[in-house]
């Protein structure tokens, strides 16, 4: 392969006010047409706007989180263009100077080593509205719902490299402005979406290659389809003697490719200058260290703390940890149980229980089973009372909402049998019953083991301890 | 006994206050006296005949129950450029012809709630763009003094109202001089309160960090009634100060004891008209009677202020304008072909002239490649004025000079050539780049046509500002004298 992808995202973060960024007007989704539209968000003659002062401690979350700078004084700017859509013919954003600016992230990469992403900037801005293009008879209909609706873009540097790239980016940032409480990473409301800057150059070269801009991608999966193709694209109309044109472009999903929106000619002079509506935003060093210590222990810190303190591989931490809520459940089982039993509890998360809330479409927060529940039931594993098999029959119990594990194991005698005296008649009788294979055994067919514990756990009804049946049947035939 | 429509708001005040009239029987007097002269004036743009009489009754109420203040039941007028709810709120455009408000402005607010009248809308150049009253989509406005004058701009359909005797006071605008510059060409007090003072919610927005309402009156003691009322702090307005509002009627009476007084050296430059310069000083010479000292100062980047006013205001009112778009209220043209027709046409039928003129300045000011030529240079420039004022400010409290280098000029005069209409506000305009405080008081005439003395005090200033002021009209009665013609 001799060409190089270099990418760079500008994500757009719905900051999770319930009053919009310049008005009191409410942000919840889905209300009907213009209903929560105010004078300020339709943008009537003599309005004014008033900053919302919670975006700005939201913007800084982020920034704090991400080591960005965070600006002693920043500025909103008018950024000019006529669209139906756009109440005020411009959108008040921040150009200029920023709220945060010049941070980065880590993301995993797929051959287990690490990268760090830059984070050019971060700064607030209003939503536009939406154009209803559909039943209005050849006319347009304008939703205001979402104008003035707080953004946090978020803009990246171009030191992403491929498509699996982008997409581990793009999930780090989603779980970090869950993890902060600052957005409600929907996707499908549109509350998270990225814009991405994609060019490509031959290895070695450390110019960059004219890019083009993929708008509104709002799906992991899109996104990492919609580069792949624009890569392709632009790698065949170079390879085939052609030049790359900057240039807005929009992805199909549904056929599949990219097509041009508008050209770098016929781009917007968005003549950006700060609005004489909004004072400078200044922002107090007091201010920035209240913030900082009121930030929770964030996604990174807290998967190396998992692997220091429970002695989990760090795939397992970092699974844990790909939400607040996650993390903060599996640590509620893991203290409950003794810190050996650590590593079980984290294979029961990250596998019973996430396949019920998956087949159930629950989250994490409204488990049928509870953390301080899982703990009871990984402690009854972990001391013998039952195996691991019984115990997936005890959880799905639990999960019906029969009780807790011992009520469950109790009313079900589900309480493994551990008594050797009545484990070796049990052998004795199995041996008795199978000459034929014991003497396959003795001849050297050591498979037949399975066969053995088989029979002894079939007599049992799965109570017995496999380990205990395995060295017990070991002894009477050897 | 000086007939209603001669009296000063203070006077009308009083009578109210001694039972001689209702507000009922004033606001009478005031519609009849429109109804009578406004086709001569084109002063209004709306007359709101029901909705004022039903006010004056309920003010009329109010001083029964003994809960009277002290701007209850007194008739004003205001600029149409203030949104009135249930009421046509046109700037003075096509745009918004037929544009009603669904809400009131602070400023309407307040003085509704101080128990004011309201008698109607003012005519004014279009979105408060002009310095004579011919840029209004509804006509010119005469100025009383001399019909085939202008009243001045952009407040000009306040300044003539009041002059003529139809509204005892009128509220006003004042980006450029808009509301000083009619007030001296009208032989009114005008003032043009502190940037943030008053604030700008619901008033239509022309150049947002240079717009300042204020007001068209008599004398200084009305001014300082009305600004009581209009002036402090509004949680919807980020520009508007937190600064305590003092009772400015109250410092009337307290005029500092040696009040030192800026003459700056180019407000008297050539461009002045030698009649004005005479009378200025006269005026300038009756303060120092009053044992005022007078200092030259200068301000060197003054001379600046006009093209980088001329810089800063189209580029915002580009912006502002931008929302008149044709899609959600204003003018929108006939059967559009498609979005961009609808653009163009709404915009191209609903703006005039001069509004256009500056739209495409502010575009071009702003666009990528010109900006920090232009925009910033601008910016730049502007905080160099600023400065200049702090630095004169050290010396002395208040400036002295003229409002505008000469008196009215006739109708039609300047509308040929912009730029000539534009210095017209160079006194004005550097007031508003600094955000100072300015008031213009009548001191004299010229052939029979009014000529303005223009006070600049620092910022908040505004207490000493109309002390000087009243003073000057306690020794003096320029300000009580009225066009014949309407007497």
């Amino acid at each position: 392969m001799k060409w190089e992808t270099v990418i760079g995202l500008e994500i757009h973060a719905q900051l999770a006010t319930r009053s919009k960024i310049f008005s009191g007007s409410a942000t919840a989704y889905g209300a009907e047409p213009n209903t929560q539209a105010s004078l300020v968000d339709l943008g009537y003659p003599g309005v004014l706007p008033v900053l919302n002062a919670e975006v700005v401690r939201m913007a800084v979350r982020f920034g704090l989180a991400t080591g960005c700078t965070i600006a002693p004084r920043s500025v909103f700017a008018r950024k000019n263009y006529f669209y139906p859509d756009l109440p005020k013919g411009y959108q008040i954003s921040q150009y200029e100077l920023p709220v945060v600016h010049g941070g980065y992230l880590e993301i995993d990469l797929a051959d287990g080593g690490r990268k760090r992403v830059g984070i050019t900037r971060a700064h607030l801005e209003e939503d536009a509205g939406k154009s209803l293009h559909e039943d209005f008879h050849g006319m347009t209909g304008i939703d205001l719902n979402r104008a003035g609706t707080p953004l946090l873009e978020i803009v990246s540097e171009p030191d992403l490299r491929s498509p699996d790239e982008a997409v581990a980016y793009m999930r780090r940032i989603h779980q970090l402005v869950r993890w902060l409480g600052i957005c409600d990473g929907n996707m499908q409301e549109g509350s998270f979406r990225c814009d991405a800057n994609i060019s490509i150059r031959r290895h070695g070269e450390t110019r960059l290659g004219t890019r083009t801009e993929l708008k509104n991608l709002n799906s992991f999966r899109f996104i990492e389809r919609a580069i792949r193709h624009e890569v392709e694209r632009q790698i065949e109309l170079v390879e085939d003697g052609g030049t790359v044109v900057q240039e807005t472009r929009l992805y199909d999903p549904e056929r599949d490719v990219t097509r041009p929106m508008r050209s770098k000619e016929e781009a917007n002079d968005y003549r950006y200058f700060p609005d004489p509506d909004l004072l400078p935003v200044v922002i107090e060093p007091a201010t920035v260290e209240a913030i900082r210590a009121s930030l929770p222990e964030l996604p990174a810190a807290r998967r190396e703390r998992f692997v220091r303190d429970y002695g989990l591989p760090d795939y397992d931490a970092g699974v844990l940890t790909a939400s607040r809520e996650l993390a903060e459940y599996y640590e509620a089982a893991a203290g409950a149980v003794p810190p050996p039993a650590a590593k079980l509890v984290a294979n029961w998360v990250m596998g019973e229980l996430t396949a019920a809330l998956n087949r159930d479409g629950l989250d994490i927060g409204s488990s049928r089973v509870d953390a301080p529940a899982l703990a009871g039931l990984v402690a009854r594993i972990h001391d013998d009372t039952i195996s691991g098999k019984i115990a997936k029959e005890v959880f799905e119990a639990m999960w019906a909402g029969e009780g807790d594990a011992d009520g469950i194991i109790e009313a079900r005698g589900l309480k493994q049998i551990t008594d050797a005296g009545a484990l070796e008649a049990i052998v004795a009788e199995v041996i008795a019953a199978h000459p034929g294979q014991v003497a396959e055994y003795r001849d050297g067919k050591h498979k037949l083991m399975g066969f053995f514990v088989g029979q002894v756990m079939k007599r049992t009804q799965g109570k017995a301890n496999p380990g205990q049946v395995n060295a017990l049947i070991k002894a009477a035939l050897e | 006994m000086t007939t209603l429509h001669a009296d000063t708001l203070a006077g009308l005040a009083a009578r109210l206050a001694r039972g001689e009239c209702s507000s009922v029987e004033l606001t009478r007097h005031f519609l009849a006296r429109i109804a009578a002269h406004d086709d001569g004036l084109n002063a209004f743009i709306s007359v709101l005949e029901t909705r004022a009489l039903a006010q004056a009754e309920a003010a009329d109420r109010c001083r029964a129950r003994g809960e009277a203040g002290p701007l209850t039941g007194l008739p004003i007028a205001h600029k149409d450029i203030f949104c009135a709810r249930d009421t046509r709120t046109t700037c003075g455009s096509r745009m918004l012809e037929s544009f009603v408000a669904p809400y009131d402005a602070a400023v309407v607010a307040r003085l509704d709630a101080a128990g004011v009248v309201t008698l109607g809308k003012t005519n004014m150049d279009e979105f408060a763009m002009g310095s004579s009253n011919e840029t209004s989509y509804f006509g010119p406005v005469r100025n009383p003094w001399d019909p085939s004058r202008v009243p001045g701009g952009s407040s000009g359909g306040s300044a003539a109202a009041v002059a003529a005797g139809l509204a005892p006071a009128a509220t006003g605008t004042d980006t450029g001089g808009s509301i000083r510059q009619p007030a001296a060409l009208t032989g009114l007090t005008g003032l043009k309160p502190t940037y943030g003072r008053v604030s700008r919610w619901g008033m239509v927005a022309f150049a947002s960090s240079l717009d300042q309402a204020g007001t068209l009156t008599r004398s200084a003691e009305d001014a300082a009634l009305l600004l009581s009322a209009m002036a402090g702090a509004d949680a919807r307005d980020s520009t508007s100060v937190e600064a305590e509002v003092p009772d400015y009627r109250a410092a009337l009476e307290t005029p500092p004891e040696r009040l030192r007084i800026g003459v700056p050296r180019n407000f008297f430059d050539d461009g002045l008209e030698e009649a004005v310069a005479v009378t200025v000083r006269e005026a300038l010479a009756e303060f120092e009677r009053q044992g005022a000292e007078l200092v030259e100062v200068d301000l060197p980047n003054l001379p600046l202020s006009v093209p980088t006013y001329y810089v800063v205001a189209p580029a915002e009112a580009s912006s502002n304008l931008s929302r008149f778009d044709g899609v959600r209220f204003g003018h929108r043209c006939e059967d559009p072909q498609d979005l961009l027709d609808l653009y163009e046409r709404s915009r191209g039928e609903g703006f005039g002239a001069e509004v256009k003129r500056r739209i495409m300045t502010g575009t071009y000011v702003l666009s990528a490649g010109y900006y920090d030529a232009y925009y910033l240079k601008a910016q730049q420039v502007r905080q160099l004025i600023t400065a200049d004022f702090a630095r004169a400010f050290e010396a002395v409290d208040l400036l002295m000079g003229p409002t505008t280098p000469t008196p009215a000029f006739e109708l039609g005069a300047k509308t040929a050539d912009p730029v000539q209409m534009y210095l017209n506000d160079i006194y004005t305009i550097g007031v508003n780049l600094a955000g100072l405080p300015g008031i213009s008081i009548p001191c004299g005439e010229v052939t029979g046509l009014p000529v303005g003395l223009q006070i600049v005090a620092p910022h908040f200033g505004e207490p000493a500002l109309l002390a000087a002021a009243h003073r000057y009209q306690q020794a003096t009665d320029w300000h009580l004298r009225m066009p014949s013609a309407y007497a």
